[in-house]
């Protein structure tokens, strides 16, 4: 055997150990059992083989944006009474289909180009500002400023959802941005036995806030408007709720502002009170303890000016409490909760609040058992094409069927080797589709060179020859048909989800390997065995 | 052993018979499409909700649309679906309509309780819940569309790029003509159209240009050999020079394509269907549609009094 044909087939050995590496790793025996362990720890599983939940989530981004301009429309009130310009309104003409777009009207004549300073200024360089032919101004968003308040919303919710997701405690969880541009969430949790329950705390959208008790026990809202002369103060509010899980509703009137709210807990824990109901042990930021001291202080029972305070989850009241005693960062809250609730309320202070309401849009649940059964499917019928694949073209092509075989077996090991070396691929059942297509588009290849070289034998050459040529003239067109294929695999991944891209992955691992083994590796064989023989014998074909 | 040795069939004479069998075969899946079946699309694209439940024993569907019903579940379809392999025996699919993207999982919580699985005195197993709003059925629809399309665009930009704008033209001809004839099987068939089914007939895009590929870079290098030749004949040998590996080619995949369909489960039932059809007509078209159109337009050129040259290969060193 020549020099040239030793490094090749060290090359071809090396590569195959390499690959097997790749979805064996170092397996613990070499019994069946262990070698399907190897392989189960190296090859990564989809959800539709190994079982559990598909969820595509859509983000309303278009609520951050009106939340952003009703933030800033408050700004803009607050900069025109600093600046001592009056009877200035900001506001919003259409909320809903402007949510982008504020109106600053009444600006006196000779206030006008103050206004437009205070518009054109530092704080508002992500609008756009027009004059309107009555004077007023309009601000619009601007659209890259909107893009990037989409992106931070978008990218916000992920996290959010990836700590409640991981504070459940669900193993493994994949939580990524999904589609092409549509603000949607990808959540992939493998297994899970509850998904509705995981898909409840993605959702919670509700809101924790203590508010301050203007007056109240009423027992409904007519004493409550009685008792106020039928007028509710524009600083405040009615809120129904009960104090204990039998209590009757009851009304109260709370303060509008709130004391402390969501976004103000740092830490939030479930526990249970000396009575053993369920309750919730929570830890203030530094700057919401300083104003919940302020208040506490203020208000508890031994000062002049006693008050309760209330806590309202999702708009009903859980506990009414009168203040003990000063409390800065750290207390507890208990009332008329269920273990559920604390324990979702917890979880949901911990992880922060949604920046958008969110909707889920396609949900997908498969067992485990399907998917073993799935599995067991994919590689009967992978193991049977296979078969019937090998044993033709050792019937058809003698000697040069053994070559084609071997190239095939190891077109198999290399695309295995891929899926275990490549971080986040995944084989999924059109995965396995993939697989057992690469098995017979990539005999292909092998057809193609055959009766290329079956041809110019017949036209009179020599073996070598003939095999040179074969190569020679097959390899065009064996580059065409794998970049056609491939560009329709590359699309496929492009525009896929899941399953379907996971064939897209296995048939382009396939074909890449099998440019190597078709091409290179038979060429190899057919080199090392003609060397052998003498020259002008016959090449068995 | 050898299947064919030095055909020489005259493949183009035969254009008539290829034509009028395309489009039989188009206008019946068109026909069908248009009047009787529709195209029938799955879940994915229709939007609403699936079940697959797996009962031990043979399930009483009777029984299952009564207890549906008491629990107030609405427009549910029941039907079973069977299996070669035996382990998907004994199971039904529930489907529910789309339901508005806020109530998306309503319907199946429904069917969930109504069903009671692994609750006491009951055996079925949810095999599976598929679960489409409305926004994500649109939108996978338009995914498909898109991927369709801009697959197709791709190899007409390669084929250009590598050979010349008409076998391009010629290649993303026959692949459309591919692509409708196996959506005509799916409406004929009454089978669904699902993601993976997409999935099914853009490979088929691949497989089919594949073996259009081999036939026109034969007829590129023979024109190249070969000036006096008319492009007929040139077309007709090159056909023939390659039908061994045509058949053999397509035949081996075919058997990998059946082996799938025969034992690869239901989940891959309407990917395998697509496959083995489009494999069949893929490996016809390349022969009995592109090539011909090669054909064609040299002729319709020559009439209009062009110079009519396909472009060959440059001669091999």
């Amino acid at each position: 055997m020549s020099q040239n044909s030793k490094v090749k087939i060290a090359v071809i050995l090396a590569c195959l150990v390499v690959c097997c590496y790749g979805f064996l790793g170092i397996p613990h025996g070499v019994t069946p059992a262990a070698l399907k362990q190897a392989i189960a720890d190296h090859i990564r599983l989809g959800l539709d083989l190994k079982g559990g939940t598909h969820l595509v989530l859509k983000v309303h981004v278009e609520e951050a944006i009106g939340g952003r301009t009703d933030r800033d429309v408050e700004l803009l009130q607050e900069d025109m009474s600093k600046a001592g310009i009056t009877g200035v309104q900001a506001h919003k003409l259409d909320p809903v289909a402007h949510a982008n777009q504020i109106t600053v009207s009444g600006i006196p004549l000779n206030k006008a180009s103050d206004v437009r300073s205070i518009l054109t200024g530092t704080e508002y360089v992500d609008y756009d500002v027009a004059t309107n032919p009555d004077g007023s101004e309009t601000l619009t968003m601007k659209p890259s400023a909107i893009s990037a308040l989409e992106t931070t919303t978008l990218q916000h919710s992920i996290e959010t959802i990836r700590s409640r997701v991981d504070a459940l405690g669900v193993a493994e969880t994949n939580v990524e941005q999904y589609g092409l541009g549509d603000n949607e969430i990808l959540v992939e949790m493998p297994g899970v036995s509850d998904p509705a329950k995981v898909e409840d705390a993605i959702h919670n959208t509700e809101k924790l806030a203590v508010y301050q008790v203007v007056s109240g026990p009423y027992s409904d809202d007519q004493a409550a408007m009685t008792a106020l002369n039928q007028i509710v103060p524009p600083d405040d509010w009615l809120v129904h709720g009960n104090t204990s899980a039998n209590a009757p509703d009851e009304v109260y009137l709370l303060q509008r502002a709130s004391i402390v709210e969501g976004t103000d807990f740092r830490d939030a824990q479930p526990s249970t009170d000396q009575e053993g109901r369920p309750n919730l042990v929570f830890t203030l930021t530094t700057e919401a303890g300083d104003r919940f001291y302020q208040f506490t202080s203020t208000h508890s029972k031994n000062t002049a000016t006693p008050a309760s305070m209330a806590i309202v989850l999702g708009n009903r009241i859980k506990e009414v409490a009168s203040i003990e005693d000063s409390i800065r960062d750290r207390g507890e809250i208990h009332g008329s909760f269920t273990k559920d609730e604390v324990d979702n309320l917890s979880l949901m202070l911990r992880t922060g609040t949604l920046p958008a309401s969110i909707e889920t849009i396609e949900t997908r649940t498969v067992g485990a058992t399907l998917g073993e059964a799935s599995i067991h499917q994919g590689i009967v019928a992978a193991i049977v094409g296979m078969l019937a694949v090998m044993v033709f073209m050792l019937f058809y092509y003698r000697g040069a069927g053994i070559n084609a075989d071997l190239a095939l077996m190891l077109n198999l090991v290399i695309l295995l080797g891929f899926l275990g070396f490549t971080p986040g691929a995944t084989l999924t059942l059109p995965g396995i589709a993939g697989v057992i297509l690469t098995i017979g588009m990539g005999v292909d290849s092998n057809v193609l060179i055959f009766e290329r070289i079956r041809e110019e034998l017949r036209a009179g050459k020599t073996a070598a020859a003939a095999v040179q040529q074969g190569f020679g003239h097959a390899w065009v067109t064996i580059v065409d048909t794998h970049v056609t294929t491939i560009v329709s695999a590359a699309i496929l991944f492009l525009f896929g989800s899941g399953p379907v891209q996971g064939f897209a992955v296995t048939l382009t691992f396939g074909l890449l390997a099998n440019l190597f083994t078709a091409v290179f590796v038979s060429r190899t064989i057919f080199d090392a065995i003609l060397e052998r023989k003498n020259r002008g014998a016959e090449l068995s074909i | 052993m050898e299947l064919f040795r030095d055909p020489n069939i005259d493949w183009l004479g035969r254009k008539w018979y290829f034509l009028s069998f395309s489009l039989i075969f188009s206008v019946a899946g068109v026909l069908s499409m248009l009047l009787w079946h529709g195209i029938p699309r799955g879940v994915d694209f229709t939007g609403g909700t699936q079940i697959q439940v797996q009962f031990s024993s043979a399930p009483n569907e009777d029984h299952i649309r009564q207890s549906l019903s008491a629990a107030g579940v609405k427009d549910f379809t029941v039907y079973p679906i069977s299996d070669t392999s035996g382990r998907n025996a004994n199971t039904e699919v529930i489907s529910l309509p789309e339901a508005a993207d806020s109530a998306h999982n309503t319907g199946s919580n429904q069917v969930q309780a109504a069903l009671n699985c692994g609750g006491s005195g009951t055996s079925c197993t949810i095999q599976k819940t598929d679960i489409v709003g409305p926004t994500a059925g649109k939108q996978l629809q338009r995914q498909a569309a898109l991927a369709t399309g801009y697959s197709l665009l791709g190899m007409l930009v390669y084929l250009w790029f590598r050979f010349e704008l008409i076998y391009g033209v010629a290649a993303v001809v026959a692949v459309f003509h591919d692509t409708l004839i196996t959506v005509g099987a799916f409406s004929l068939t009454n089978q669904e159209i699902t993601l993976t089914v997409i999935a099914a007939i853009l490979t088929l895009i691949g497989y089919s240009m594949n073996d259009t590929i081999v036939v026109f870079d034969r007829i590129r290098e023979n024109l190249g050999l070969s000036r006096r030749e008319t492009l007929t004949d040139v077309v007709n040998r090159s056909i023939n020079q390659t039908l061994s590996r045509t058949v053999i080619s397509s035949g081996l995949t075919f058997l990998t394509v059946l082996s799938l369909l025969v034992f690869g489960g239901p989940v891959l039932r309407g990917f395998s269907f697509a496959l083995t059809v489009g494999i069949v007509i893929g490996t016809y078209s390349s022969i009995a549609v592109a090539a011909p159109m090669l054909v064609a337009y040299q002729d319709w050129r020559k009439r209009r009094g062009k110079v009519a040259n396909l472009p060959a290969k440059r001669a091999k060193a």
